[in-house]
């Protein structure tokens, strides 16, 4: 029973940049990469729960603010040599539009 | 197997230097290549410099093994162990090993090491004489050790005396025969060997100098049972471990018919005189050296990779090492020239009475060898200095008391590394022992700084504690760790070029946007990183102030706020108030602005301003409006504040007015961007209340005018600033501190203080261009003025709706438009 909501319009998230979601279930961070590909992530960086929307967003991978670690978009994994996950949401592209699914 | 059309390179050789140049290659091209390796010894790669501490009993055969069978698996590399390639067929491209193994190669690269000397004297091939090079060798001493008394160990260089103090620590009664007047001659002057040779006496080892062996006997098992020397001496021996040097191991090149002359001689991209074929490690000669230690190796390996990964960008030019002793409990180390003769100069300290020896070796006011025994906590400064050939003319009367980590805070004033308890605090940002930076560095194979910041998070925050870092490293890796060459310094992972190489290009090639600046570059990685957007941004911005259209994707949050991020997510807010000097009116309305946004906290900053904390980003731009203050830059790479006593408009000590001529600068230098941040401070008198002699630029007020100080730091590591003129008026303050400051802004690297750049280029440069040439300073305060004409203030240009989207999130509302 997944939902897809639209969100906004692709434009409305600046190109390695972000957008922050305000849910339900928290804050959710739904970037847009250099490709125009789009990635949700639960606003949390897995070190000390920094805001990883407010990150330097580069490839698939974003740099939080706080410390430095860089999580990937597409996993929420944090890249090696640090260690940690954050949740993973989904999140798409339709006729110009973002969607995102938090089931 | 399976076959792939991919391009083949085969690796003879499974060693430091040729598994190295893999590991990087991996990094820059994983799919390129399909990999072939050959080994003559039946192990994975493994770090030979720790045979020592194996053979010592300190380690075993598996702490030391950097990479094992499954990582080459992992790799889809095929890897033939204990097979020693005899052929190389260069018409047909192809390998040939002693077992009949063949392997085609499109290129291929040469890591075949050295092989040791062996004396030509009677009685060499005798049972239990060994060479001290590999795992077979160290297992045949230790396996020597538990069944006989007497060890010889002919040679008093590194790799003999590691060996003896082996033996020694294994219970064998261990004599090191040298031919030389004193022990390791080519690393230490006599009075350092001299210190040396005491402290291993006291440790047990017997030293027999200027002895020349003349043969070799043996006992009636076949055994070797004695050494017999040219002046008919003879010592017993079970055990004669030649270590009198080693010699790069080209005889598979030179029948090849690749050019060899000591080594098989390649050229700056580490290519022999068949382009196919490549080759580093101690096996190659580069113009005229061939190195014995790791760390040339690993310069050579990334160079080497770079090429065979076909970006063509990176040279080696030659290295300069250093050696580090590695006998538990003797700190000894060397580096460069350390004889000096014509032209040098030579500091020492020496004070046998302490077992403390240092010596530099100085010429043209550069530092070109060194030799410290003893006390060798700043082995690793000199070292840095030695190589980056910084000018020290004034460093000179610091320089043997050693690089003072004194005003570092954060590590409870420890200064040397070999004195902590394995449980002690090195960093105090991370929370990170000692214990667990050896731990990573030995079960990590890690080699560099960079390494263990990144494995251990040690000295990755703050970095008061690199030079302990720095020091364990040393001491456990041996001549192996390589202080990072600050002289090249790639602007960061995505390219080779340094800081500098891409500044001159920004403004010669004309490059205006970050896109445009890689494209040129040909960065690794299309959008960058973390670390070299923020630079890009400031350097484009820097060469092109009025075309530059700043990226803030770019930009570090804070910048992008403009407001600075808290450890919750919310944002402080510092408004300017020039000079530290504040109207009624401009209190109540902070206090106003507190009470309607409820802002948590208040508080008075270092800087005389006032900080409102806890707001939440959606409220900034409200919070600004209703302030209608200037933004204090306090979140920036930027201008921070102008510090300034009261002066002599109040003070009775007071000689100028410190209050206005802050307030003028701060001015006069606001919304400006820089390398890093910018503080000033302007003081009426030499009592410097203001504290003006640790910033970027500090003013003190003298009867007779202004004296200007720069490059004070007061963080992690105080640093008091350096006089820079002492002018007479107000208005010559402000051409010189401008000029000072933009000459920063043009020179200085992404993230340098000014004090890390006025050390790199030295006080003397900076006096030439501000102080000498009074056209260039005139122009560099003018180039200021300009880039500054047009900055407006980024808190009124979001207050008017600018990146309004940056500041509003979206809520997430299910039920409607969904698809
Ligand atoms: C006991 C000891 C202590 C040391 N301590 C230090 C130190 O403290 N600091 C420091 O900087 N350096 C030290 N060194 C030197 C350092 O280990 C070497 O500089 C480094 O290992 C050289 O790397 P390489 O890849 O060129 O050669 P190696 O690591 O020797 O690798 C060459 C490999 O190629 C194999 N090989 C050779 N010919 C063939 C063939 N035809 N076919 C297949 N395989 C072949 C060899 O078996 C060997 O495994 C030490 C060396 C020793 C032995
Ligand atoms: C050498 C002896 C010193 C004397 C005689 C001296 C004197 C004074 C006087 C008279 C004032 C008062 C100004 C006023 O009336 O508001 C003052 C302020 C101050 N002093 Fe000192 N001072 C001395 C050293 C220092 C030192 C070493 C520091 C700090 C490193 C310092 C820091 C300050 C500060 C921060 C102020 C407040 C300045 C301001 O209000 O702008 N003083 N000092
Ligand atoms: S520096 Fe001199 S003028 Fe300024 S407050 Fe201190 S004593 Fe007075
Ligand atoms: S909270 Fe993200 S790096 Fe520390």
């Amino acid at each position: 029973m997944s939902e897809w909501i639209k969100i906004c319009p692709l434009e409305e998230i600046p190109r390695l940049g972000s957008r922050v979601v305000q849910t339900g279930k928290g804050d959710v961070a739904v970037f847009r990469n250099g490709s125009d590909e789009v990635f949700a992530l639960r606003d949390q960086c897995p070190h000390k729960g920094g805001p990883l929307s407010q990150g330097i967003v580069f490839d698939r991978k974003v740099t939080c603010p706080l410390h430095g670690w860089t999580v990937q978009l597409d996993s929420g994994e944090a890249v090696a040599p640090d260690c940690g996950c954050t949740h993973r949401y989904r999140a798409r592209v339709g006729k110009g539009e973002v969607y995102l699914n938090l089931s | 197997m399976t076959t792939t059309n991919k391009t083949r390179l085969v690796v003879i050789g499974n060693g430091m230097a040729g598994m190295r140049t893999l590991e990087e290659l991996l990094k820059l091209a994983p799919d390129m290549y399909d990999v072939t390796v050959f080994g003559a010894e039946p192990h994975g790669n493994y770090n030979r410099i720790l045979l020592s501490p194996v053979l010592a009993g300190e380690m075993t055969i598996r702490d030391i093994m950097l990479n094992d069978v499954d990582w080459y698996a992992q790799n889809g590399i095929t890897l033939h162990l204990n097979k020693t390639v005899t052929r190389i067929d260069r018409a047909r491209r192809k390998v040939i090993a002693d077992d009949g193994t063949e392997a085609d190669y499109d290129r291929l690269l040469l890591a075949t090491g050295s092989n040791p000397v062996m004396l030509p004297v009677p009685g060499i091939d005798l049972h239990g004489v060994v060479a001290y090079r590999d795992i077979k060798d160290t297992d045949e001493m230790i396996e020597a050790a538990s069944r006989y008394r007497h060890a010889v160990v002919i040679g008093g260089g590194l790799l003999g005396l590691e060996a003896a103090n082996g033996l020694r620590l294994r219970g064998m009664d261990v004599t090191v025969v040298h031919l030389m007047p004193w022990l390791m001659e080519r690393q230490l002057d006599r009075t350092a060997a001299n210190l040396l040779q005491q402290s291993l006496e006291a440790k047990g080892l017997k030293f027999k100098l200027e002895k020349q062996t003349a043969e070799l006997v043996a006992g009636e098992s076949g055994r070797v049972s004695a050494i017999k020397f040219k002046d008919g001496e003879t010592l017993p021996a079970d055990l004669v471990v030649m270590a009198v040097g080693i010699r790069p191991n080209t005889g598979l090149a030179e029948a090849a018919g690749l050019h060899c002359d000591r080594g098989v001689v390649v050229d700056d991209t580490m290519q022999t005189y068949d382009p196919r074929i490549y080759a580093v490690g101690e096996c190659v000669s580069h113009r005229g050296i061939a190195y014995g230690l790791v760390a040339p190796l690993f310069e050579q390996a990334k160079v080497c990779a770079n090429h065979l990964a076909q970006l063509g960008i990176s040279r080696y030019t030659g290295s300069v090492t250093s050696t580090k002793l590695k006998v538990t409990g003797i700190d000894l180390f060397s580096a460069g020239d350390f004889i000096g003769g014509e032209g040098a100069e030579e500091i020492v300290l020496s004070d046998p009475s302490c077992g403390v020896y240092k010596k530099l070796v100085v010429k043209q006011d550069k530092i070109v060898g060194s030799v410290l025994y003893g006390d060798t906590a700043d082995g690793s400064w000199y070292f840095q200095l030695l190589r980056d050939g910084q000018n020290i003319r004034e460093l000179r009367g610091r320089l043997m008391s050693g690089q003072s980590h004194l005003g570092n805070s954060g590590h409870q004033g420890q200064n040397n590394a070999a004195s902590m308890p394995d449980d002690m605090e090195v960093c105090g940002c991370n929370g990170v022992c000692k214990g667990t930076i050896v731990k990573a560095i030995k079960e990590k194979g890690l080699f560099t700084l960079n390494d263990v910041r990144k494995h251990t998070k040690a000295s990755a925050s703050c970095g008061s504690c690199t030079g302990l870092v720095e020091q364990i490293l040393a001491s456990t890796v041996g001549g192996a760790y390589q202080p990072a060459d600050v002289s090249r310094k790639p602007l960061c992972g995505c390219t080779d070029y340094t800081h500098e190489e891409v500044r001159k290009a920004i403004i010669e090639r004309k490059l205006k946007s970050i896109p445009e600046a890689m494209g040129f570059f040909e960065w690794r990685n299309v959008n960058g990183c973390a670390s070299c957007r923020p630079a890009l941004n400031y350097y484009l911005l820097c060469a092109w102030p009025h075309d530059y259209i700043d990226d803030p994707q770019s930009r570090f949050i804070n910048e992008r706020a403009h407001a600075n991020i808290q450890k919750d997510g919310t944002y402080s807010v510092i408004p300017r108030i020039y000079g530290g000097v504040t109207t009624p009116a401009q209190l109540k309305r902070i206090a106003e602005v507190a009470e309607k946004y409820a802002v948590p906290s208040l508080k008075l900053t270092g800087g005389q301003r006032i900080d409102l904390l806890g707001v939440k980003k959606e409220d900034l731009p409200k919070v600004w409006a209703d302030l209608d203050m200037p933004s204090g830059f306090a979140y920036g790479k930027s201008i921070r504040t102008v510090k300034t006593c009261v002066g002599s408009e109040w003070c009775r000590f007071g000689v100028q007015d410190s209050t206005s001529l802050g307030i003028a600068l701060e001015k006069a230098l606001d919304r400006m961007w820089a390398p890093h941040k910018v503080k000033l401070a302007v003081s009426g008198c030499p009592r410097n209340c203001a504290e003006a002699t640790i910033k970027d630029v500090g003013i003190v007020g003298v009867d007779s005018g202004w004296e200007i100080y720069v490059a004070g730091n007061g963080g992690i590591k105080a640093e008091v600033s350096l006089f820079l003129v002492k002018v007479k008026s107000a208005e010559e303050v402000m051409e010189y501190a401008s000029a000072f400051i933009q000459l920063y802004r043009e020179e200085a690297r992404y993230l340098d203080r000014t004090v890390h750049w006025v050390q790199r280029v030295g006080m003397d440069y900076v006096k030439k261009r501000i102080v000498a040439d009074a056209t260039g300073r005139k122009a560099l305060h003018e180039r200021l003025k300009d880039a500054l004409r047009d900055e407006k203030d980024p808190w009124q240009e979001r207050v008017h709706g600018a990146a309004a989207r940056e500041f509003v999130p979206i809520r997430f509302q299910p039920g409607i438009g969904s698809a």
